[in-house]
């Protein structure tokens, strides 16, 4: 099993100790960075989050799936937008990363879809979200809530 | 002297003639061509829908014309694709400055049924103060979507609820309510605002 360095714990400490946690996670094998999400109007329309996966290490990685005690049906989601530009929206299914490679969860391409949220997202706060590796590793990373208008990490 | 004035004049006439060959190109084949016919969508004095603004009042297409329009489909609670295209939009409106006070800015929802005006003014709100947020019954829906040769389609989703498929790119009338062109949802972002331009350009030329 790779080494997956950050736990929940030292996320909840650093969030604690008041750093704004957007780098975290495995110091050889998947760092995850520039998370964020939009805050969202009540609980009954599902939020997306946002980051890049990298894999530092040198074997592929393949992420098969989130959790998060903010919502009850996390998943990763990947929007298209055909010829005709119709957006639709489905499961991305699993998704390998290769050595040194990176995936980015970006607006109009892959998200963090966040389907029955059970509490409002609120803008300021963060909230944890846990991938998971299909060799049984997870990265939790702390994901900043910004604006409702919010276009990117920087926002 | 004579024979000069001559020449200038001639030399006049053939660059007007160039430029309006150029623009005919610009528009007909260059970077400016609109959409192939049958995707277009149509004048706006053609199109006939009653919808409701996101304060109440009753709008339909003559609501557009005398100011350039931007017009997009949408829904609130879409988590992706919208929120980013109304904060493109804002962006975009933000850059523009001033010359953006002369544009209807309008969302309209493909989901009537949990987009209620109250709905719509909560969720636009959020974003640009000139974008404006247009709801209405399903079958009027179905009627502006016709009009702009704009699809959408209701999809089960798994968490129990469903989501809409739809038409993300944002069209872009000119004053006239003629049909410029439109902004593809993957189109590079720089490519936006002189697009715009055009449509508000477009004003100036009927005015003068
Ligand atoms: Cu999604």
């Amino acid at each position: 099993m790779k080494k997956y360095f950050l736990t929940s714990t030292l996320a909840a400490l650093l969030t604690l100790g008041g750093l704004s946690v957007p780098a975290l996670a495995g110091p050889e094998d998947v760092v995850v960075e520039n998370a964020w999400s939009r805050a969202s109007i009540g609980m009954n329309r599902p939020g997306a989050a946002y980051m890049t996966i990298r894999n530092t290490g040198d074997e592929p990685v393949t992420l098969i799936g989130l959790t998060t005690p903010l919502a009850m049906m996390p998943e990763i989601h990947e929007t298209k937008t055909n010829a005709e530009g119709v957006s639709s929206m489905s499961p991305a299914g699993e998704i390998a990363i290769a050595p040194g490679e990176s995936v980015a969860l970006e607006p109009g391409g892959l998200h963090g879809m966040l389907m029955r949220l059970q509490e409002p997202m609120t803008e300021g706060e963060t909230f944890p979200l846990t991938l998971l590796f299909d060799d049984g590793g997870e990265v939790t990373v702390e994901v900043p809530i910004l604006g409702i208008a919010a276009r990117g990490p920087e926002d | 002297m004579r024979r000069r004035a001559i020449l200038v004049y001639g030399a006049a006439v053939v660059g007007a003639v160039a430029l309006m060959l150029f623009v005919g190109w610009w528009r007909v084949d260059g970077p400016g061509a609109p959409a192939p016919v049958g995707q277009r969508p149509v004048t706006l004095t053609e199109m006939d829908f009653r919808l409701t603004d996101h304060e109440g009042n009753a709008v339909g297409p003559e609501t557009l014309i005398g100011r350039p329009t931007m017009a997009f489909f949408g829904f609130t609670y879409c988590p992706d694709v919208c929120p980013t295209t109304l904060s493109d939009i804002s962006g975009w409106l933000d850059d523009l400055g001033d010359e953006a006070d002369e544009m209807n800015v309008v969302f309209i929802t493909v989901d009537p049924e949990r987009d209620t005006v109250e709905t719509m003014a909560e969720y636009v709100g959020y974003f640009h103060p000139a974008i404006r947020g247009w709801t209405g019954p399903e079958e009027q829906i179905a009627r502006v979507a016709d009009g702009f040769r704009a699809t959408y389609e209701r999809v089960p989703a798994e968490s129990g609820d469903y989501t809409m498929n739809h038409t993300a790119s944002v069209f872009l009338f000119a004053a006239s309510g003629r049909f410029v062109t439109m902004i593809d949802y993957h189109e590079p972002k720089e490519f936006a605002v002189p697009k715009i331009r055009r449509a508000l350009e477009e004003e100036m030329e009927g005015a003068t």
